[in-house]
């Protein structure tokens, strides 16, 4: 009875609409924990055990990683000076530049791998001049990590372009008055201050890059990524077989993207 | 030091319109106007932070319109405090020094000098992060001052600080102007700061210079209804300070606090100063009795110019006040003010 009073009290002081709202909110949550706490707990302590011993599993979790750090440190080198320029310019067809950064965002993934392996194929000129200098992407790490690159890199440019925006012009232009030329400020002030941004840009980058599948299956089906060998072994054994893959993924991935995060942002003073 | 010659800068929604300019070496010069009259941009132009569209400018002998800002030998410090957030104190003071052939034992005498003469020595290790507004301030003029600059910029440097800090920071500009051969740019709103700290200024209005002279004719003179609004304060005077009082003629008006200085100026606005017929009983520590020499009808209000006992004060008064008193031409009047109401500077 008083518990009934007590809610009846409580939904006429904060309304119906807020609880509305509050109870979406937790079905949003228990929508995304549900299906990954269920999957985390599923297999055997015996299951994980022997599937860590088994050398393709480990090679393909490798194989994953490594990719997604490549294709994160190629974003890395190549897109932060384009996320400079857009953060500091305005240029007539800006926006169109933007729109074609996020293209890759937009694409479905296997449309990706179809169109990469139209230029690197033996039909084009590209992948003729490639064929000629023995680089091979189908089939091969370097495939991937192509691929990988152009689904992460518009989630690396948007976040470091946003990290550049952040950073008052105005101390750059003192920089500029010390006597530092562009590339002295751009080292010593917006890099340093840029960070921040630019890992987070690396994460999310890599994040994307290590759950590709559609994309890279066209190119490259072997050697196998670890979402790949997760499909084969569901297509082949069922859902038992490919769950302790899955929760090892999921591990590992979290340890690499915490331990970057501490090793990265150990300076206080960016905290 | 300073020629500036037909500039015209288009920068999106700011535009300079054919400034010409004469700033002479090792002087202080202000540059006054309202909120988006171009006085940034005209810093930044000089600076070399600007994209010139036509006209040019000199620095000393050298055309640098078209050098990059690195070469131009000038420093610039903004209102909100630029420190490199990710430097502690030290680091920043040291920032251009690279930069720059200072001889090491030179550069280190420099910055200590600097350092005591900014109050700096406790900070030096501290990130612009736990700094009051007061002392980034003193952080980024050391810093502005330690490359050996020809001149150096400020963008309304007092005014994003408490009165106290403000005043504190004036009296270091002040002294730091007088003991090196730096020539300083200022841009204020603040008409104590003018008049205080510089000898020449210009007033700027839509993108274009309306007034150059010293500060003296132009709150003389002032141009136009902006330089007049700007120099509102009519009421300035040359004072000598003995410990609470000003005395300025025959006067002594009472400050309401200890100042510290011998002499200087002090300033009230005419719309703080009552009129009376009878000696006001009130708080108002300053009450003089004189006599009113002119009215002038401005519309709403009523400007009066009153002698008291040889000192000429302005004051203003509604319309309908003015009926109800009887105030005319040669009567006597009380004119009383707050000490708080008072401007020293």
């Amino acid at each position: 009875m008083r518990l009934q009073s007590d809610m009846k009290s409580i939904i006429q002081k904060r309304g119906l609409f807020f609880f509305l709202f509050l109870s979406s909110g937790i079905l949003i949550l228990a929508f995304i924990i549900l299906p990954l706490f269920n999957m985390m707990v599923a297999p055997s302590y015996e299951m994980m055990k022997e599937t860590i011993k088994d050398r393709d599993v480990l090679r393909s979790i490798w194989l994953s990683i490594y990719t997604a750090l490549s294709a994160s440190l190629i974003a890395f080198i190549f897109g932060t000076p384009l996320a400079y320029l857009l953060a500091r310019s305005n240029f007539r067809g800006k926006r169109l530049v933007e729109s074609i950064i996020d293209l890759p965002i937009v694409i479905p993934h296997p449309v990706v791998g179809i169109a990469i392996l139209g230029v690197v194929g033996k039909n084009h000129w590209l992948g003729q001049i490639m064929n000629d200098l023995g680089i091979r992407l189908m089939g091969n790490p370097a495939g991937i990590i192509t691929v990988l690159t152009f689904v992460g890199l518009p989630f690396y440019i948007n976040a470091v372009k946003e990290g550049f925006e952040n950073i008052p012009p105005r101390l750059e232009n003192v920089s500029r008055s010390l006597g530092a030329s562009m590339s002295g400020t751009f080292f010593r002030v917006t890099f340093p201050l840029a960070r921040r941004s630019m890992l987070t840009g690396v994460l999310m980058c890599t994040a994307r890059a290590i759950s590709e599948f559609g994309a890279v299956v066209v190119i490259a089906y072997h050697p196998m990524i670890a979402p790949v060998l997760l499909y084969e072994r569901y297509e082949s054994y069922g859902l038992k077989y490919s769950q302790p893959i899955s929760v090892w993924l999921v591990c590992i991935c979290l340890t690499l993207f915490l331990a970057l995060r501490v090793v990265t942002l150990n300076r206080k003073e960016e905290a | 030091m300073i020629k500036i010659k037909n500039l015209s800068v288009s920068l999106g929604g700011f535009n300079l319109h054919n400034i010409n300019l004469d700033i002479e070496e090792n002087s202080f010069f202000v540059l006054m106007g309202p909120t988006g009259a171009g006085k940034t941009v005209l810093l930044e132009a000089i600076a070399g932070l600007t994209p010139v569209k036509s006209g040019s400018i000199f620095i000393g002998n050298r055309d640098v319109t078209k050098l990059p800002p690195e070469k131009h030998g000038v420093s610039i410090m903004y209102q909100d405090n630029s420190l490199f957030p990710h430097l502690n104190v030290m680091e920043n003071i040291r920032y251009g020094l690279r930069y720059h052939k200072i001889d090491k034992s030179e550069s280190d005498k420099k910055i200590d000098g600097l350092i005591e003469q900014l109050g700096l020595s406790s900070l030096l290790t501290r990130l612009p992060l736990n700094l009051s507004g007061g002392e980034l301030q003193r952080v980024s003029l050391a810093r502005a001052l330690v490359v050996d600059p020809k001149i150096v910029l400020l963008d309304e440097p007092l005014s994003a600080l408490d009165p106290n800090f403000r005043y504190e920071l004036r009296q270091m500009l002040k002294k730091i102007h007088k003991s090196t051969n730096v020539t300083f740019v200022m841009v204020t709103h603040d008409f104590g700061e003018a008049i205080s700290l510089a000898e020449k200024a210009a007033i700027m209005d839509g993108g274009r210079i309306i007034q150059t002279g010293t500060i003296d004719e132009i709150f003389q003179k002032p141009c136009c209804n902006f330089a007049a609004d700007f120099v509102g304060m009519r009421n300035i005077f040359q004072v000598e300070f003995h410990g609470t009082t000003a005395k300025t003629g025959k006067l002594q008006i009472n400050m309401g606090k200890k100042i510290d200085d011998t002499s200087g100026h002090i300033a009230i606005r005419p719309e703080d100063i009552v009129l009376s017929r009878e000696k006001l009983q009130s708080s108002m520590r300053n009450s003089f009795r004189g006599k009113v020499l002119s009215i002038i009808d401005l519309g709403f209000f009523y400007e009066i110019d009153i002698d008291v006992n040889g000192t000429l004060f302005r004051s203003m008064i509604a319309k309908g006040s003015l009926f109800e008193m009887k105030i005319k031409e040669n009567s006597d009047v009380f004119i009383s003010f707050k000490a708080s109401a008072i401007h020293n500077f």
